[in-house]
């Protein structure tokens, strides 16, 4: 053993037990960090930990609020949302997706088409969330699988909001219709329901214009949730605000009326509006479209023949159809004479033919109206007298008394896709066809063709116009919005547009001619009930050149010609004659003479429109009236 | 030259009945109440449910304490003697899960034993413990200081850290090679020789990034652990949801079964690697705190038994599974809590499974040995005689 073994042993405990003294240092260093970092994580981070970890848990889920209605002038809806029944199937709760599809099918059939999208969403969905086997399930349906529920491990039915519109294509212009939000929607909407699948927007007409006060905000649902999403529990709700309700102007059963009226005929517009308040009561355009056909998705093929459709069912012509206005502008050349100077009285000698230089104009009665004053003019229509005024006043005149009711521009209507039409003068063809305004052409104007173009509702608003007196009236198809954004407390005021009662006069007496005159050219379309009496104009727009040499042959009649080429027929009026309450305008596209064609469905409109509802005309109504002379 | 070949009260001189009154019931109490806390925590991690993990683990826990206190009978004299067998051992199975392990099993790094699985890495954490013990204690102070006697131990640590890294098995291969530096360091190696070997260290890390050793999930596993925001889904998404999960938690928890991290399946692997961070969201910074206590406790218990033994070999080889118990619960501890690199290094007697709970009992069965037999010699050299 010896002393040195001992020392070497002792020195050999020492090192020992002084390098386990700095191991034991060293550790109680590292478990004190540790210590430190779970101080530092759990109570230093805690709070920011903690909303880390709701955040985690907790999966925020939109609700969606109900979609505003829309309703007409007297509370019809025409936009209602419904119940719409969907079967789902979630796939962990069956033991067979195929065959539980199948049994479905047997139930409720399903097409193949049906199956292999239920099959190919499986797919890609995670297996506890459910996927559409069928929309838009029928009551029966819904009965018959809820009766075999039993049989159908996994399925189950939900209950989602559809959007209705009671009057399909009736109003599917003025309203448009609903439809899933595209990438550009999204992109400029920061609201999160427009990034929730299965929500809809508007996409047309009203329903767009008033998409957000129709939309109300979302509400949301707390889940909580594990980490692949399924969902353990509802840890809160908070339902959203409903969309607001839309109260329009229409009135839905005169609107009905006219578009019935019009489909008598292959396209056509018609506008029925309150003289004073500017309210559209009727704003009728045919052919028309099946609203929920976009709201469910259309085919490309059925989009196709939509949209390649002559009579252009998509357009809503009422606003957006741009016609030349042919003799209903004859009142507008006829103001532009009087408020130039030019006396009513003054006669014009109609041959049949005006000659300006070398150029000859032509009347449409080949043997002219012999000699012609102002009322009779308008009464006949009588285009050698406005040929010999138009040259007289110049273009620039008729075109700002034209702009002044209402042509020209947009109304400003809350629709999309209103046209602004189109009223010419000099520095107008200098500007866009860069050339000079030839004095012919000043000729072809007065009779409201050549360059101009105005829409029916335009048309209508000029007759609202002379109607009431000269107040810039404006068109209007909401009243008021149910949360508060717009509302219809007392009538809109519109400015006087400084036309000289006297002089408006004239242009209403010859309007009451055309229809109430003997020999008028709408003579047959008078309304002869006591009351409700109409004045009117009737126009038959050209929509070809008739050359000379047809015209030495003898003009080709209407019926001879495909339907595009025949002459469009126009008509504006209003009514009672004597305390004129409602504007009206009718335009059949190529629908040959205005006074055959247009004048008749103008005055059954006008007439139903009357007989509709006397209660229009309450005293709170007639607040908004002004003074007639 | 004269170095005794017999130890001198080696004799087995304690009967099996005065082991067993030796036996060390404070350990193994400590023992029992963090074994207690893993039970608690993979009943919750089950949702409440004792079937899933929580019973199996108590079998496993019994078996564990009934090898411990089998191993805890054995002489020293006599594990001093199968210390190079048992690493001949171990390493032969780490070369063969290596090389046909590869072919046969995919990245498999253990052997289906059919009762239960042997891990060659977890025996090598033994046998290593023991086989460099059993070396130093044949080596004087004045021994150690001379560098040639250092290869034969170096590469002892080297070669089935190096194949143990090559599995991939970053943690385990990390385990093996500080619990080795800390024998080395604890028997007496100098100072500078570790200095050379940091240096070394630190070069071949570089070539090692460089030259395609590491696999490239290591690497990834590597950059978001510096980077964790960098990789949100993905590899970070272990670190990023155990925080949240840990600093959820707070000073007192959300209560068992009330952590919506781990009830909720945020938490990856909240029954094995990352059950410190469950118990962390669900019983908070107290319950954290009294498990690192508890573990402090058990490595104070083992240097204590250190310190108190005689041999060479005893105390060695109590500081060796000392340091590995302490290597497993900071390894794990500190990934968890976004410290280091998450390398898969499970929380011993807490962590479902069995494998680390063997390693740590046939530990505390060394400890308990030692702790027995801590005022009897072992031989210098215990091979050829007795």
């Amino acid at each position: 053993m010896g002393r040195i073994k001992q020392q070497q042993q002792q020195s050999q405990q020492k090192v020992f037990t002084r390098r386990l003294a700095i191991l034991g240092a060293l550790k109680i260093a590292m478990v004190s960090a540790l210590a430190g970092r779970l101080y530092y994580l759990q109570v230093i981070e805690g709070e920011k930990y903690k909303l880390l970890s709701d955040e985690n848990r907790i999966n925020h889920r939109i609700l969606f609020p109900p979609r505003g209605l829309i309703v007409d002038r007297f509370g019809i809806p025409l936009a209602t949302n419904s119940p719409s029944y969907r079967a789902t199937l979630v796939a962990e709760q069956t033991p067979n997706t195929p065959a539980t599809l199948e049994a479905f099918s047997s139930i409720v059939p399903l097409s193949e088409r049906d199956i292999a999208r239920a099959l190919r969403e499986r797919q890609r969905t995670q297996e506890f969330k459910p996927i559409t086997v069928k929309d838009d399930l029928t009551w029966d349906d819904v009965n018959a699988v809820e009766l075999n529920l039993p049989d159908l491990p996994g399925i189950s039915i939900e209950i989602d909001q559809k959007r209705v519109y009671p009057f399909g294509g009736i109003t599917s212009h003025i309203l448009g219709y609903v439809a899933g939000p595209n990438e550009k929607d999204v992109e400029n909407d920061t609201d999160p329901l427009l990034r929730q699948p299965g929500f809809h927007i508007g996409k047309n007409g009203l329903e767009r214009q008033y998409d957000l006060p129709l939309r109300g905000t979302a509400g949301e649902s707390q889940l909580e949730v594990n980490s692949f999403g399924r969902v353990i529990r509802e840890l809160a709700r908070q339902e959203g605000d409903p969309g607001g309700d839309l109260v329009t102007t229409l009135d839905v059963g005169l609107q009905q009326f006219a578009h019935q009226r019009l489909s008598s005929e292959m396209a056509g517009a018609a506008v029925v509006m309150d003289v004073y308040t500017g309210d559209l009561l009727a704003l009728a355009s045919t052919p028309s479209y099946d609203p929920t056909a976009f709201y469910r998705g259309l085919t490309i093929d059925e989009w196709q023949e939509l949209s390649n459709d002559i009579y252009g069912p998509l357009t809503n012509k009422a606003v957006a159809g741009q016609y030349a206005p042919g003799s209903t502008f004859k009142m507008m050349t006829a103001l532009a004479a009087l408020r130039a100077g030019i006396s009513p009285d003054d006669h014009v000698f109609c041959s049949g033919v005006t000659v300006l230089g070398s150029a000859r104009f032509h009347c449409w009665k080949r043997e002219g109206h012999g000699s012609q004053d102002m009322v009779n003019g308008i009464k006949n229509s009588c285009d050698g007298y406005f040929y010999e005024i138009a040259r007289r006043v110049g273009i620039d005149k008729i075109a700002e008394t034209a702009r002044m009711f209402g042509l020209g521009s947009a109304e400003g209507l809350d629709l999309p896709g209103e046209k602004p039409g189109l009223i010419p003068d000099s520095a107008w063809k200098k500007a866009v066809i860069g050339d000079s305004w030839h004095p012919g052409e000043t000729l072809v104007a007065g009779i409201g063709q050549g360059f101009i173009t105005a829409t029916p509702l335009q048309l209508c608003v000029m007759a609202a116009r002379i109607a009431n007196g000269g107040y810039a009236v404006k068109p209007r198809l909401v009243r008021r919005i149910a949360d508060g954004s717009q509302n219809d407390e007392g009538n809109p005021v519109f400015p006087s547009l400084e036309v000289p009662e006297n002089l408006l006069k004239i242009l209403r007496t010859g309007m009451d001619m055309v229809t109430n005159g003997d020999h008028g050219t709408a003579y047959r379309s008078r309304i002869d009930i006591p009351g409700m009496e109409m004045a009117g104009k009737t126009g038959t727009s050209q929509v070809r050149r008739i050359t000379m040499a047809e015209r030495a042959r003898g003009v080709i009649k209407n019926q001879d010609l495909p339907w595009n080429q025949r002459d469009h027929a126009l008509f504006v009026a209003f009514a009672p004659v004597h305390a004129p309450r409602y504007a009206a305008s009718v335009v059949v596209e190529h629908g040959g003479g205005g006074s055959a064609v247009a004048a008749p469905i103008a005055r059954d409109i006008l007439i139903e429109c009357q007989r509709r509802d006397p209660s229009r005309r309450n005293p709170n109504a007639e607040g908004g009236r002004r003074e007639m002379p | 030259m004269s170095v005794e070949l017999h130890s001198v009260g080696s004799a087995p001189g304690l009967r099996l009945t005065q082991r067993i009154r030796q036996i060390p019931w404070s350990l193994i109490i400590l023992i029992t109440m963090v074994a207690s806390i893993g039970f608690a925590m993979l009943y919750s991690a089950a949702g409440g449910n004792a079937d899933t993990w929580m019973n199996k683990q108590m079998v496993r826990y019994v078996i564990g304490i009934g090898i411990m206190l089998a191993i805890g009978m054995v002489d020293l004299q006599r594990l001093a003697k199968i210390a190079y067998p048992l690493y001949a051992v171990a390493f032969i199975l780490l070369v063969y899960v290596e090389f046909l392990g590869e072919i046969g099993m995919g990245a498999q790094r253990w052997i289906d034993l059919k009762f239960f699985q042997l891990q060659p890495s977890e025996l090598m954490k033994i046998s290593m413990c023991l086989v460099l013990a059993r070396y130093f204690h044949s080596l004087s102070y004045e021994e150690i200081g001379r560098p040639w006697v250092l290869i034969v131990p170096t590469l002892l640590v080297l070669l089935p850290a190096g194949l143990v890294l090559k599995q991939p098995d970053l943690g385990t291969a990390g385990m093996l090679l500080l619990a080795g530096a800390g024998i080395f360091f604890a028997a007496g190696v100098r100072w500078w020789k570790f200095a050379i070997v940091f240096a070394l260290g630190i070069a071949g890390s570089v070539g090692a990034w460089n030259s395609g050793f590491l696999h490239d999930y290591q690497k990834a596993r590597l950059v978001t652990f510096l980077d964790p925001s960098q990789d949100a889904l993905g590899t970070g998404y272990h670190i990023t949801q155990s925080k949240i999960a840990l600093g959820s938690g707070g000073v007192w928890g959300k209560g068992l079964m009330q952590g919506s991290q781990a009830q909720l399946d945020f938490l990856p692997e909240r029954q094995t690697d990352f059950i410190f961070t469950m118990l962390g969201e669900e019983l908070g910074l107290v319950g954290g705190l009294l498990v690192l206590t508890l573990y402090s406790l058990l490595v104070v218990y083992g240097f204590a038994i250190a310190l108190r033994t005689r041999s060479h070999f005893g105390r060695l080889l109590a500081f060796g599974v000392t340091m590995n118990l302490f290597l497993y619960f900071f390894i794990n501890t500190a990934m968890v809590m976004g410290l280091i690199p998450v390398v898969g290094i499970p929380l011993p007697l807490i962590s479902y499974g069995g494998t680390a709970m063997m390693t740590v009992m046939v530990g505390f069965g060394l400890l308990t040995a030692v702790y027995i037999q801590r005022d009897f010699r072992v031989g210098r050299r215990t091979s050829g005689e007795d």
